[in-house]
């Protein structure tokens, strides 16, 4: 929430943030902190196999969550100082609650028992990555000025298509290109629709889910269903170890242990925020979607760009489907995407149409998803259906906040007709 | 907004042949004919190409071109006849119950699909886009459920309390969608998508415990069985599943058509989808609408919530909706938003949804079936298409949505000066305002 936003002294106080503080301060404090058993939480920060084991760390969980109370009621109090005075709240104060606020939910989880690091972040992670290739298709659609509803089909599409073509070919890299072009495939009758005919975007993103859902369904029933081996076998990437770095407790194991499409996020990510802010590429490409009458009138040609953004952007949707498959599980299953497209919408509103803010919204999720498993197997007391919901209201929560400052592309859903 | 198309498409006619061809061409049901006959034909290749004995027949085309035909009008034929036995009649029937079980079958699906589309088109004749039918019958079947087995009440009453449950329920989610979007302008799309992952994991909940599964030996989300009282009577005796549920929307129909057709508040409701700044201008709050349209939009999604608990004295699941939600999408699309519309596009598509078990015992996968549904939408949805593969003359969309309601753009006062409702629709706004 760190606009920089300058508000005249006549301005009026912005209350949300600091009350949204102060509202989680005081759960941690009291959910976390007071309301846990007085016994002790076991951080693993390694597994014994490791080439370097770290020693666990045992801490009274009633303690912890006190004293991460007591720092987030100062970051709201600090919050409540910089709204009274009209300044915007700063980024970090909201990071320290935020930061609080998980670490103080999994030690009062995991009080009594063990937390295994390593597990819950290689977790997010993994279930982050298809959201994080989500957003990024839909980042580069709205910033030229289209909605992407249909991330959900070009995930489905990329997954089928690299299970698919893998199998039959034997090559994973096939795979991989399959998976690409056919989020590509998707994005173009996406853009073909909505820029060339002018057809309402989100009805023709709609329409492309039920479409795609429906083909890849009536393929795997006619075609997988009855030769699994020889057409829905591709097998996955192996996980490649960076040497020494994989070594590196914690982050070792989390961030250099992963399966090609992971590392391919990781550079994506990076690459398409570079793309984006810091080229004139990037500079064309945002003016389509902020204002394309000023792009069309120094001459460049919104509807071809556009066009190409968004096939573009089904290349990496379709990248994420291949994380579906060949990046996880090695088989196709219908309607295996199972609404991560439509989370990935959230993710780029969360993420504020930026490619960085966006991959952390997506963990988000990632961990909300990991919670639920690891609350379930250390026995926990509290409803992980209830906890489940999380993301989704923070989500929710942003986009009503959030709106009425000038962040999303101004021209974000509206067909471009040259005049 | 029909009429006022077909007044001009009246003084479009011209004395020469060719024009009255066109103009004939150029009518939105002729095209959504070519919409629906273009998706079967579509999905027919994808059956042939994929059925096996087509297949072998393929590499000796040349060879025996017959055996290639005669496999591929087999497929035909074998799709045609699932489709007919199993959404509208079957003479293999050994009674006469049994024969006619299909087409009562087609509408008992057909039901809900027609009511959750009537909220969703509800909400596009107001210019917004909701999203959210899968929540909003999540919801409405929650409230139905807890009113069902719950509550112990006498014969007829308990009916009523449970189906009016399942309204409210239904309508309060998606109201507050509205007032979200009223309050902050958040854009409903993403809204009401949140709202239905929202719903998803707090019905789940309640069907984990108490509040819905009371004395759950099982970890398994399921409600209750409601009370026999609470459950909706079968419409034509034990030979057949449809029930009540049926004239429930029936009505809704009845009642979806002089709501927005007649009503005030309907007539307020495509004020603000035309153009929300007239309407504002001609004193209409057009907050209040965004809420009031949403909320009734819930309660006609709250009918095919009640259809889908209330309609046999099963335990229903979270995943009562069963794909409901987004089909409703759909069917309001194709439906033009407009009463009749959505009631046949609903049949159409719950007569392929009855056909399911016939489809596969035919040896032809259903999932076909939704790529045609997904094909016909594509086709409606896309007059240019249609019209650049026909040579169609030049026409207007008639997909009642606008763009998002906060746009400004001078595309949709364009699209609104051709249609020729700006100058009426602001005539009568005015006139409705000033009478206030």
């Amino acid at each position: 929430m760190t606009l920089e936003r300058q508000f005249d002294a006549a301005a009026p106080i912005q209350w949300k943030m600091p009350i949204i503080l102060s509202v989680a301060a005081l759960v941690i404090l009291g959910f976390f902190g007071f309301g846990v058993d007085s016994n002790d939480v076991v951080f693993r920060w390694s597994n014994d196999t490791d080439a370097i084991v770290l020693a666990n760390t045992a801490i009274n969980a009633q303690l912890l969550g006190i004293v991460l109370g007591a720092i987030s009621v100062l970051a709201a109090a600090a919050s409540i100082w910089f709204a009274a005075r009209r300044k915007q709240v700063p980024w970090y104060l909201s990071l320290i609650v935020g930061f609080s606020f998980i670490v103080g939910l999994i030690s009062s989880v995991g009080v009594g028992t063990n937390v295994n690091v390593v597990f819950i972040l290689s977790s997010t992670v993994a279930l982050s990555t298809v959201i994080v290739f989500g957003s990024l298709a839909g980042i580069i659609g709205e910033r030229v000025g289209v909605v992407n509803i249909a991330i959900e089909g070009q995930l489905l599409m990329g997954a089928f298509v690299a299970a698919f073509l893998g199998t039959i070919t034997g090559s994973l890299w096939v795979a991989l290109i399959a998976a690409t072009l056919g989020g590509a495939l998707v994005s173009m009758v996406l853009a073909v629709f909505s820029i060339k005919y002018l057809v309402d975007q989100i009805i023709v993103g709609v329409v492309l889910n039920v479409l795609v859902s429906g083909i890849t369904a009536f393929f795997f029933s006619t075609v997988m269903s009855k030769n699994g081996v020889g057409t829905n076998f591709p097998g996955t990437f192996p996980i490649i170890s960076i040497p020494f770095l994989s070594d590196i407790p914690v982050i070792g194991p989390v961030l250099f242990s992963q399966r090609l499409t992971t590392y391919l996020m990781f550079i994506l990510v990076p690459l398409v925020w570079f793309v984006l802010f810091k080229t004139k590429l990037g500079l064309r490409l945002r003016s389509m979607g902020e204002h394309p009458l000023a792009a069309d009138t120094v001459g460049l040609n919104v509807n071809r760009t556009r066009f190409w953004a968004v096939t573009l952007a089904g290349l990496i949707a379709g990248l994420g489907g291949a994380a579906l498959t060949v990046g996880s599980v090695g088989s196709f299953v219908k309607e295996m995407s199972a609404g991560q497209g439509f989370i990935a919408l959230a993710v780029v509103i969360l993420g504020r149409w930026h490619p960085i803010y966006a991959a952390a919204a997506a963990l988000l999720f990632g961990f909300a998803g990991t919670f639920r498993i690891w609350a379930v197997q250390a026995g926990a007391e509290i409803p992980s259906d209830l906890i489940q919901t999380t993301p989704y209201l923070v989500t929710l929560l942003a986009v009503t906040i959030l709106v009425g400052k000038s962040v999303a592309p101004a021209s974000v859903g509206k067909a471009y007709e040259k005049q | 907004m029909s009429d006022t198309k077909e007044k001009k498409d009246m003084t479009q006619v011209k004395l020469s042949g060719r024009d009255i061809l066109q103009d004939i061409l150029s009518s939105s049901i002729l095209r959504i004919v070519i919409a629906i006959l273009l998706a079967f034909v579509f999905g027919l290749l994808l059956v042939i190409f994929t059925n096996a004995r087509v297949l072998e027949s393929l590499p000796n085309f040349f060879g025996n071109p017959g055996e290639f035909f005669a496999a591929a009008s087999s497929s035909i034929g074998a799709f045609f006849e699932a489709f007919f036995k199993g959404a509208i009649f079957n003479p293999n029937g050994k009674t006469v119950e049994a024969q006619f079980r299909p087409l009562t079958e087609s509408l008992r699906f057909a039901g809900p699909l027609i009511a959750a589309g009537l909220g969703v088109a509800l909400t596009f004749r107001v210019g917004m886009f909701n999203i959210g039918a899968m929540g909003q019958i999540l919801f409405g079947s929650a409230f139905a459920a807890y009113a069902s087995f719950q509550f112990h009440l006498p014969v007829g009453v308990h009916l009523v309390v449970a189906v009016i449950f399942g309204l409210i329920g239904a309508s309060i989610w998606s109201a507050i969608a509205g007032w979200l979007k009223a309050q902050t302008g958040a854009h409903e799309v993403i809204v009401t998508i949140m709202m239905n992952y929202i719903a998803l994991n707090l019905v789940t909940y309640a069907m984990r415990t108490d509040i819905l599964n009371p004395g759950a030996t099982s970890t398994t989300p399921q409600a209750h069985a409601p009370d026999p009282n609470a459950v909706l009577p079968l419409l034509l005796g034990p030979g057949f599943k449809i029930h009540w549920g049926f004239i429930l929307v029936l009505a809704s129909v009845a009642v979806y058509w002089w709501l927005m057709e007649k009503s005030s508040i309907g007539f307020k409701f495509r004020a603000v989808g035309f153009n929300p700044d007239a309407a504002k201008t001609a004193g209409i709050n057009v907050k209040r609408i965004y809420v009031l349209s949403m909320a009734f939009s819930g309660l006609f999604v709250g009918i095919a919530a009640v259809n889908q608990t209330l309609g046999d004295s099963l335990r229903i699941t979270p995943g009562i909706d069963g794909g409901i939600g987004f089909e409703a999408i759909t069917v309001a699309l194709l439906g033009g938003s407009n009463a009749i519309g959505v009631l046949l596009a609903g049949l159409l598509f719950g007569a392929m949804k009855a056909t399911g078990p016939a489809m596969q015992s035919a040896g032809v996968s259903p999932d076909i079936l939704s790529v045609v549904q997904g094909l016909i939408i594509l086709f409606v949805a896309a007059p240019p298409l249609i019209k650049a593969m026909f040579r169609l003359p030049n026409q207007r969309s008639t997909i009642a949505i606008d763009a998002p309601t906060t746009n400004k753009s001078h595309k949709k006062a364009k699209a609104l000066k051709e249609a020729g409702v700006d100058s009426a629709t602001k005539a009568e706004a005015t006139e409705e305002g000033s009478e206030k």
